[in-house]
């Protein structure tokens, strides 16, 4: 890697040359050249709204985003896809989220892959009859204590009402029984799935349960997925620091976990984008408050722990997760003082995801490696300059095809935690409810760039030749067909936990291995360079 | 790919709901099989009524509810029935008012037709008439004319304005797939409602869209009387002064050359046309 970064405007200008003038303007908006100032103000990026067609995008679909990521980890609810089956079989255990049920009788569904395989017939004549039946058959077969049911596009065209089914089904079978309508189309990235799961979990699971749980310091952590086994580290951490994990949006979850939900006395928010609506919702009814968190990174896990101690304020708590820490990073600073002499200095760009392109970033910092270029696949302009921007994001129609509901504190089970304790906090300067963003957290002169395209990832690899591009599947293979080792954030490729201190060891390891092996400047195309090719014949005469 | 017979012709009857799409289709074709013409009706209407006159009842299973029921094993005959004059009649039927996609369900069914060899040359038709549901609201009532399928087309009008608005837009979506395809507009069939200067304004209309009023069918309650008996007019009551009405509707359309590309008119056109004639004192 050449020590001398390139100038960010003259790439960003080299990047828009290939478009047409609208496109252009439209992803000038999207490129941003990071500026932080004093206050920690940063300049303006144009994020969710919708792809330029033609332009290959990394985005997937708001079923995705609802199925898929919401409420995908969750093993004891049958997820039946209402739909043709390919929307059933491609969503199916393809995110790596890990669950383990603690007995062998306790339910596990997410092996399964449920659909109502529509036909042209159903598309025809309507799919409730069926769906009603698929619903019935999972019950019969399963015995689930929830299922939920999943609108595909052709759904939403022929005007299916899952909702109706669900609602008569509940009532017949006597179980939880809900429906998304996360048709594919609706938004403008799978963010919009994210926002329709929300709405339902908070309409049909939390609060459910009534009972008040045991235990002292009870949270909730909400949108972390369990990648790879990242939940499983962090419920560790938590019992050992003593802290009651009442739920986890939704890695490693049951139903049951999500409808005890609102008893909790602190949620702690890893996926921002994901997620941040439950937050806000709960907040309001039922008066828990929520912080931001970060579990990716040594330094990060602390900092977040240390941050849910201070809220508890409790003595014993504090110094439970000062032990903790203190031994967790005895064995996270020996792997890492050995990695980082071997990283540092190199260079890593993140675009992926919603919250990931910037929590790895501090992985990254932790091996002495620079993000030079990072961006969000599907983020809002809050992921990116913080939610002091909320009051300004302009609400365009595809947002408002999105249902925003209308909250109100419960009149008996709303209880904030007193004004003095949180005026306490805040004083010393506790932040409640808010989250920075990624762009006042990165370097100046750093390239930020919002959905990014095929074309403009290809030109980065061949401006910057970073040494490292994290992204997803449909970008892992292109990236290092031009030598650059590509780490997958979505499944974490075959590897993980990167979660908490032991998940920090392990990605200091796996990053070490990537942009230290030799392979990397080998993988030229034999017929490339010399000009011969590296086998040659001729065929035998008769 | 089947094989087509080139002389059949292929005729989509359109027009606003109500305006006697089915009524006029059946008589016509009545007509057209009593000039000796072999003739096949294909109702593209989730009610599947298309083919009720000329069958004497609502007879026919429909393509879809046979696909339905016997899966793929599906021969033409057990789509087809043979109504007044030997005439095939066919209905493709669709969902329940409310639910699924009728539009999809055409798609299914002409296809169905199609692999089934309904259009061969050794079933030697002289006609194929799509009777299709009211507008052409989305893609699905438009596959009769898409390219390969119907290539002439009758819109049945009258000079009430609604008709006239929805004949204009008929002509719209015509005009898009006659850029692609070579579906033509053969003329506008005007059944008349007794408006004031109804044959005037709709000759008219035709003029200004660039075809034809190909006839003129009078108000007559024979009409209503042969319903009421299941049977078109020609069956009912061959003497009938409107049974030769489609006799004569029935000849002009089979002798018809004049297959145009549309110029639907604009909404400030149109609506000057019917302040001309609608408020035309007499």
């Amino acid at each position: 890697m050449s020590a001398k970064t390139p100038d960010p405007q003259s790439v960003k200008d080299e990047l828009l040359k290939a478009y047409p003038k609208k496109v252009a303007r439209k992803r000038s908006k999207q490129i941003v050249v990071n500026d932080v100032n004093e206050t920690k103000e940063v300049p303006e990026i144009g994020a969710n709204t919708r792809t330029v067609p033609g332009i290959i995008t990394q985005r997937g679909c708001t079923y995705a985003g609802c199925k898929g990521v919401v409420l995908g980890p969750t093993r004891d609810i049958i997820n039946i896809t209402h739909g043709p089956i390919g929307c059933g079989f491609y969503s199916w255990l393809t995110r790596r989220n890990q669950t383990s049920a603690p007995n062998e009788e306790d339910h596990n569904f997410m092996t399964y892959c449920f659909s109502t395989d529509m036909q042209d017939e159903q598309i025809i004549f309507g799919g409730e009859k069926k769906l009603a039946k698929a619903i019935e058959e999972a019950y019969e077969i399963f015995k689930p204590n929830s299922i939920a049911v999943f609108a595909t596009c052709p759904v939403g065209l022929i005007g299916d009402d899952i909702h109706q089914v669900c609602k008569q089904m509940k009532e017949k079978l006597g179980i939880n029984i809900f429906g998304f309508s996360c048709e594919g189309y609706k938004g403008v990235s799978q963010s919009a799935g994210h926002h329709i799961a929300n709405n339902q979990l908070y309409k049909h699971v939390i609060g459910n349960d009534t009972n008040v749980p045991e235990g002292k310091f009870k949270v909730t952590l909400l949108g972390e997925y369990n990648i790879g086994g990242d939940a499983f580290i962090l419920e560790d951490i938590f019992e050992r620091c003593g802290i009651k994990l009442l739920a986890t949006f939704s890695g490693n979850s049951t139903i049951p976990q999500f409808e005890r939900a609102h008893h909790a006395d602190l949620n702690c928010v890893m996926c921002h984008r994901s997620i941040n609506y439950v937050a806000d919702m709960i907040e309001k009814r039922y008066g828990t408050p929520w912080i931001k968190v970060n579990f990716i990174g040594a330094e990060s896990s602390a900092k977040s722990l240390r941050k849910i101690a201070e809220y508890f304020d409790d003595k014993e708590l504090t110094e439970q997760v000062e032990n903790v820490i203190a031994e967790e990073m005895e064995k996270v600073e020996k792997v890492r003082s050995e990695v980082y002499e071997r990283c540092k200095g190199k260079t890593a760009m993140l675009f992926v995801g919603g919250s990931r392109a910037h929590h790895y970033q501090d992985l990254f910092s932790e091996i002495g490696m620079r993000t030079v270029a990072a961006g969000y696949e599907f983020a809002h302009r809050d992921d990116y300059e913080g939610r002091k921007v909320l009051p300004d994001i302009k609400v365009d129609a595809d947002s408002r095809n999105i249902e925003e509901l209308e909250v109100e504190a419960d009149p008996e089970l709303y209880s904030p935690p007193s004004e003095e304790s949180i005026k306490a906090l805040t004083d010393k300067g506790y932040r409640f409810h808010d989250y920075d963003g990624m762009m006042p957290e990165m370097t100046n002169e750093t390239l930020i760039i919002d959905d990014i395209s095929h074309y403009e990832t290809e030109k980065l690899l061949e401006i910057y030749k970073p040494d490292i591009f994290c992204a997803g599947i449909k970008e892992k293979y292109c990236i290092q067909k031009n030598g650059i080792p590509c780490k997958q954030l979505h499944s974490y490729d075959y590897g993980g936990p990167y979660a908490g201190f032991q998940g920090a060891i392990n990605y200091y390891k796996d990053i070490d291995r990537m942009v230290n092996a030799k392979i990397w400047g080998m993988v030229d195309a034999p017929w490339a360079g010399s000009g011969k090719p590296s086998l040659s014949g001729e065929y035998v005469r008769a | 790919m089947t094989a087509t017979a080139t002389t059949t012709r292929k005729v989509a009857i359109y027009g606003k709901g109500g305006i006697g799409k089915s009524t006029t289709t059946q008589n016509t074709v009545a007509a057209l099989a009593e000039m000796g013409k072999k003739v096949m009706v294909v109702g593209c209407d989730p009610k599947a009524d298309s083919t009720r006159l000329l069958l004497g009842g609502l007879a026919q299973k429909t393509v879809l509810d046979t696909l339905r029921e016997e899966g793929e094993d599906v021969e033409l005959e057990d789509i087809r029935k043979l109504g007044y004059g030997n005439t095939y009649c066919v209905e493709s039927g669709g969902p329940e008012p409310g639910v699924g996609c009728a539009g999809r369900g055409i798609i299914t069914s002409i296809n169905m037709l199609e692999q089934l060899g309904a259009y061969d040359e050794s079933e030697a038709l002289d006609y194929a008439f799509y009777d299709v549901l009211g507008d052409v609201v989305c893609g699905g009532f438009a596959m009769p004319i898409r390219d390969g399928k119907a290539q002439e087309i009758y819109i049945v009008c009258s000079g009430e304005m609604m008709a006239m608005y929805a004949a204009n837009n008929i002509c719209k979506g015509i005009m898009k797939f006659a850029e692609s395809g070579g579906v033509r507009l053969g003329g506008l069939i005007c059944n008349s409602r007794k408006v004031d200067n109804e044959k005037e304004m709709i000759e008219q209309l035709a003029k200004q869209l660039g075809t034809q009023m190909i006839h003129f069918v009078p108000r007559d309650n024979d009409v209503q009387r042969a319903e009421i008996n299941r049977k078109t007019v020609i069956d009912w009551n061959p003497q009938a002064p409107q049974a030769d009405e489609y006799r004569t509707l029935a000849k002009n359309i089979d002798q018809n050359d004049m297959f145009v590309v549309p110029k639907p008119l604009k909404i400030d056109e149109l609506e000057k046309l019917l302040m001309d004639f609608g408020l035309f004192d007499q």
